[in-house]
């Protein structure tokens, strides 16, 4: 027993690589379909948005790469969907060049299936550089950083940025992020404008934004891709609720499933890992 | 003179400036700081300069090179192909130039950053061993944490809430500490560059 | 299950499939796509920051408007360009200094308002606690942040109530990892999840995986 536990300990990479694999792609093929259950802070975001007046306008910001993508992108889409469906208005916008295409991307799909209307539904700016400058300038004047928009309509002439000029008239910014921005508009949007802000973090970064929340610095967090998971099964479950029959993809939704098992297995992993360490070391 | 003064008169007087507007709200420090906006923007709009320089710069030098020539030269026409779909067909949805930044820049940046899954899973499976009090505490959160992010986690009546304990009170503490700790870092780098103590960034 | 007849997405499904053959070894395909993406990348990169921010930024408001305030951020931002040159290439530090200069200032203030005066006043004990549960976490919040913080803090030796001290927090910042480590597997997990739901979705078809 104990010369099999510290073989198995010592097994070549590739096998290691093959199990992962497979219990990643099985659920997707074959979906347990486990139960959401939507966090507290996700729960924030989500009834903050749900709350608030038709004809209020939040600001999106796609502060994120393809290299989060299957992460951070379904919470974009998800929290876009919700907005459009609750008659709120999102203002789309980047501080990454790389955000642009993907939030566009996710514009279109909120006009496929929910039929939204550029610049009377919503907004999309695009992106801006100079992170500081970008965040402080809207708190000033928002057609200073964004005279026209991402197609070149001046700002002036869309009928869904009227009356909006400042944090004022935005009833919440959400980063979507994989780094440190949302941090870059708690100290320059919320420190100095006291504008609401929230959070849509892949995984990594989430454990790091646990104070930010405690402070109020923000409202909540959407963290990884189960706080997307919880966020899309939501947003599904309204749009049923409203009798809309074609559904866009519920990526996050069946990702976790197989998020799910793919963590057991790397528990077991540590688990048989550990159990050929204290084998080896016992025979020593 | 021209190399390292120049650079920090430029960064003191403009450090002071925006340091001291914060704590004067009158026009003058007000249109100060609005131009002062304008001008970052301007300038970092061009700061891609410097990207594309010497990604040109590097690429060409080692087309002389045998052995990456070949892919040097993928690398450079790739790039002017870019710039010749997105100048000259634009870069709404549907162009070309969307099409190939969905379809070859996000799933090969994806799919390089999805490799660290398998380099994680092999080495938890190598290298996360119990050794000590340290050890054992983190592995014990490690497990909590991990059950509690599953859908599995739901099944357990207990796990979802002391997950959001341990992320809520000892995890947020220990973050805390390490937050207070960067602030007051982030805070004297800044002030040591304004006044021109630290010059790392002045280059050699 | 019906594979798709998309060409695009055919591209993409083939440079999925050559970064994944690095995970056997380093080999020509895994090389040209590697290329590939850095050029596509840069491209990208330069023609959406044309378009969205130096177009609107410098270009419109000083060549078509005649705005002559812009011209000294045209002025520093054209200094970029002395990379090219290596004799000039020393003016390349000027821009970074007034974006540096300006960012630093900036930061400063808010900074200090954002991690310490937010931080230090939610850590504080405020009586009365409306219940014994709520006071716990409270206390536990308190002594963390402050054992951590004494960690940090090198410029006395670790030894007797302050060695005592630091070790309490070390164990809050082993927790703090462990949590950390336990949401980024998720993380990692996720991309590759991303990646085969494209693989199996949008390229070969299978419904069930979207």
């Amino acid at each position: 027993m104990r010369d099999f536990l510290i073989k198995l300990s010592k097994i070549e990479r590739r096998y290691i690589y093959l199990a992962l694999f497979l219990a990643l792609t099985l659920p997707l093929i074959f979906p347990p379909n486990f139960p959401q259950k939507m966090s507290p802070t996700v729960k924030s975001v989500f009834e903050f948005i749900d709350t608030l007046p038709p004809g209020s306008h939040v600001l999106l910001s796609a502060d994120y790469d393809a290299s989060v993508l299957p992460e951070v992108d379904p919470m974009y889409r998800a929290v876009l969907k919700h907005c459009i469906l609750r008659g709120v208005i999102p203002i789309g916008m980047t501080l990454y060049p790389q955000g642009a295409v993907l939030a566009l991307d996710a514009f279109k799909e909120a006009e496929e299936y929910l039929g939204a209307r550029r610049d009377t539904d919503y907004v999309f700016l695009g992106y801006q550089a100079g992170f500081q400058a970008v965040i402080l300038g809207i708190g000033e004047n928002i057609k200073n950083v964004f005279p026209k928009d991402y197609f070149g309509t001046p700002i002036d002439s869309i009928p869904a940025m009227r009356g909006v000029n400042n944090y004022k008239d935005i009833a919440l910014v959400i980063s979507f992020s994989g780094s440190s921005v949302p941090v870059t508009w708690v100290i320059y949007a919320y420190s100095k404008y006291h504008q609401k802000v929230a959070a849509a973090v892949t995984a990594v970064s989430a454990a790091d934004f646990y104070p930010y929340i405690q402070t109020g610095q923000f409202v909540g967090m959407l963290a990884g891709m189960k706080g997307a998971a919880e966020y899309e099964y939501a947003v599904r479950k309204i749009m049923k609720d409203e009798g809309i029959e074609k559904l866009p993809p519920a990526k996050a939704v069946k990702g976790m499933d197989a998020n799910s098992i793919g963590h057991l297995l790397i528990m077991l992993f540590i688990i048989i890992g550990n159990l050929g360490y204290f084998a080896a070391k016992r025979r020593k | 003179m021209l190399q390292r003064r120049i650079p920090l008169v430029i960064v003191f007087i403009t450090g002071v400036l925006m340091s001291i507007q914060y704590f004067i709200p009158h026009p003058v420090s007000q249109s100060a700081y609005n131009i002062a906006l304008t001008w970052f923007r301007g300038v970092a709009s061009m700061a891609y300069a410097i990207a594309v320089i010497s990604f040109v710069r590097h690429h060409s030098r080692r087309l002389k090179q045998p052995q990456n020539s070949f892919y040097s030269a993928v690398a450079l026409a790739a790039f002017l192909f870019m710039c010749i779909v997105g100048f000259g067909f634009g870069i709404g949805e549907g162009t070309i130039f969307a099409k190939m930044y969905l379809n070859v820049q996000v799933p090969l940046q994806a799919t390089t950053f999805s490799l660290l899954a398998f380099y994680m899973a092999s080495a938890a499976y190598r290298a996360f061993r119990v050794k000590g009090l340290e050890a054992t505490l983190l592995l014990i959160t490690a497990f909590i944490v991990m059950f509690g992010v599953t859908t599995i986690g739901n099944y357990i009546p207990f796990i979802p809430k002391l997950t959001e304990w341990l992320m809520a009170v000892p995890n947020l503490a220990s973050k805390r500490g390490i937050l207070i700790g960067v602030g007051l870092g982030m805070i004297s780098t800044s002030l040591k560059i304004i006044l021109g103590i630290e010059r790392n960034w002045l280059g050699g | 299950m019906h594979i798709s007849t998309d060409p695009w997405v055919w591209v993409a499904a083939i440079l999925t499939l050559a970064i994944f053959t690095f995970l056997y070894k380093d080999n020509p395909l895994f090389k040209f796509a590697e290329h590939l993406f850095v050029g596509v990348a840069t491209g990208y990169g330069l023609v959406i920051i044309y378009f969205n921010a130096f177009k609107p930024n410098l270009y419109q408001p000083l060549f078509v408007e005649h705005n002559l305030l812009y011209i000294i951020p045209f002025f520093f931002g054209i200094l970029y360009f002395s990379a090219a040159i290596p004799k000039f290439s020393y003016m390349m530090r000027w821009p970074i200094a007034l974006l540096l200069g300006i960012g630093s200032g900036l930061s400063i203030p808010l900074s200090f308002q954002t991690y310490i005066v937010e931080h230090t006043k939610s850590t504080i004990l405020r009586f009365p606690y409306p219940n014994a549960a709520l006071f716990i976490n409270a206390l536990i919040l308190f002594i963390g942040v402050l054992t951590v913080l004494i960690y940090f803090y090198f410029s006395y030796p670790h030894k007797g109530a302050i060695g005592t001290i630091s070790r309490i927090g070390i164990i809050f910042i082993m927790i703090g990892f462990g949590a950390s480590f336990g949401y980024t597997v998720m993380a990692r997990f996720s991309l590759l999840v991303g990646r085969i739901q494209f693989l199996l979705g949008q390229w070969l078809g299978i419904h069930t995986v979207m």
